[in-house]
């Protein structure tokens, strides 16, 4: 399974590459440094739904443009610590902090289901993402270079209906980049993907977060997606960080090499020891 | 090979306008059954005319310009009797699609009312306005409220909730967040009941034509009733199951140019 995924991957990438390189390079040259990424800070959090509290105690530093990844069991709290830091949800003790004052265009979250508007063609669906910058004259041209960025150029014209999952999910991640965020939070976006799929989008992702130096975090029940992407992966266990993993292996990753196979190892014996334990 | 070819390249081209005819052999067929049927004596005339008796008549009406005021006559009834009651259903499915308070206050009520057939309130109407124009409107209005009314209501209730937060987490205010996602969602619910409508709102105006009315298509059928000229009643009957096509056909062009996005609408 795992050298037959591997064989057919060279192709993918080279097509993407093609597709995608170039335009990169000119989209830097033409935004410098301006899109960094923001550190943030929480202390403190906590969140309860009725009687479950279901954070209790969050403390967590992320130095600006940090690739974070969040794994853990199902109910665990990753999913709603991503809510309080995208803001969608109030917290109810501890704060938060971007350690300045923030504009609603600068933290976009992308989910697991694209939520295309089904209605609008796909740059239409791009420049939703620009917020208030929806009216601007260049709206047009900011979201089509969006598009560039994500491979979708040539689909910029189409109704979401006749595109692929993977397809979708680059759309609706143009919509999260095209307003240069400087946080962006990820709720399983690659959870209802194929397996080929998932891996090009992985390395998509790696590349626009180096790309535009945003701060990105990752929440994944894919230990192999996590030691794949990010810098650091946070265990949660029972509301609480139970691990703070740091991975230091050289990028663009190599998937599959016997450094990051250990780590996922001991992150996954991590998660099943406290399965264990209750 | 020449087979292959002598198979696929007519399909392809024909294909679009077979389509469009082929939905008139039926009716066509029966046209040409019921008028061998008459002419062999069948089927007397006294029950069922030929068709060639019946566009004789239509032509006879056509000539006196009876058939153009009386057609006119029922299609202003119909167009402003929905006009009136597609405007409020959609106001008030609006109103308690978006509004809590607004449904609390109203949907029982409306509810209530709907469980009433329209027709039966025919006695009451009558008293009400006479015959008069306001008599057969009012009516109209109130068949075609229901449909509308209940289709917009659940159309936007419907709207999936996902997309609703995404336009808020993307900073729409309520205006954009209505014109770009509530209200496209809606659309194809909305479609539907206007489709209901249409055909109870000929329904209603036929019967009221019938019982109450001193022009327009139900009535000139009844004139022809009392004077025994059965053709110019079976073609009234026609011309309904005509209008009624034209109605449909209207909101589906309408459908194809609003929802062209729908996967459902789309190829063709």
């Amino acid at each position: 399974m795992q050298t037959a995924l591997r064989a057919s991957l060279p192709e993918t990438e080279l097509a993407g590459r093609a597709n995608f390189a170039p335009h990169a390079r000119v989209v830097r040259e033409e935004r410098p440094v301006q899109a960094s990424g923001l550190p943030l800070s929480i202390r403190g959090l906590r969140k309860s739904f009725g009687d479950n509290e279901v954070l209790r105690g969050i403390d967590l530093h992320i130095p600006a443009g940090q690739f974070v990844a969040i794994v853990g069991k199902s109910g665990c709290g990753k999913s709603t610590l991503l809510r309080l830091i995208a803001g969608l949800d109030k917290i109810d003790a501890g704060s938060l902090s971007f350690g300045q004052e923030i504009q609603p265009e600068d933290i976009r979250v992308m989910f697991q289901e694209p939520r295309l508007l089904p209605w609008a063609r796909v740059l239409a669906n791009v420049e939703v993402g620009l917020g208030r910058d929806r009216a601007s004259s260049d709206a047009h041209a900011r979201a089509e270079k969006a598009l560039i960025e994500v491979g979708l150029a040539d689909k910029r014209d189409q109704w979401p209906s006749v595109l692929s999952g993977g397809q979708k999910q680059r759309v609706a991640l143009g919509r999260a980049l095209v307003s240069r965020p400087r946080v962006l939070a990820f709720d399983e976006p690659l959870g209802a993907l194929d397996a080929l799929t998932r891996i090009s989008m992985q390395r998509l992702l790696e590349r626009v977060w180096r790309d535009q130096g945003f701060t990105a975090i990752l929440v994944t029940h894919d230990v192999s997606e996590a030691v794949a992407l990010a810098d650091r992966v946070l265990v949660i266990e029972e509301g609480r960080i139970a691990h703070d993993v740091t991975v230091n292996a050289a990028r663009p990753r190599q998937r599959g090499s016997a450094e990051l196979a250990g780590l996922e190892g001991s992150i996954l014996s991590h998660l099943l020891s406290a399965d264990d334990r209750t | 090979m020449s087979l292959i070819d002598s198979i696929s390249l007519p399909r392809s081209i024909r294909l679009p306008r077979a389509d469009g005819l082929i939905q008139w052999i039926v009716p066509l067929a029966i046209i040409a059954v019921w008028q061998v049927a008459s002419v062999t004596g069948f089927v007397p005339t006294r029950v069922l005319p030929a068709p060639s008796d019946v566009v004789l008549a239509g032509w006879k009406l056509l000539v006196s310009g009876e058939l153009v005021r009386n057609i006119w006559v029922s299609f202003w009834r119909a167009s402003i009797g929905f006009l009136i009651g597609a405007s409020i259903g959609f106001a008030f499915g609006l109103a308690n699609g978006l509004s809590q308070l607004s449904a609390r206050l109203t949907d029982t009520t409306l509810q209530m009312v709907r469980n009433v057939p329209h027709l039966a309130l025919i006695p009451l109407v009558i008293l009400w306005f006479g015959i008069d124009e306001s008599a057969k409107l009012f009516l109209v209005a109130l068949g075609v409220f229901f449909p509308i009314y209940l289709n917009t209501l659940h159309g936007i209730r419907t709207v999936d909730p996902q997309l609703i937060e995404m336009g808020r987490i993307y900073g729409m205010t309520d205006g954009e967040l209505f014109r770009r996602v509530i209200f496209p969602g809606a659309l194809p619910s909305i479609f539907v009941g206007i489709r209901f409508a249409l055909g109870i709102m000929w329904l209603t105006l036929i019967v009221a034509e019938t019982i109450a009315a001193s022009s327009g298509l139900g009535y000139m059928a009844m004139q022809a009733r009392e004077f025994m000229l059965i053709d110019v009643v079976v073609l009234s009957i026609l011309i309904y199951a005509l209008l009624g096509k034209l109605a449909d056909s209207a909101s589906r062009v309408l459908e194809r140019l609003t929802l062209s996005w729908h996967p459902a609408f789309q190829k063709r």
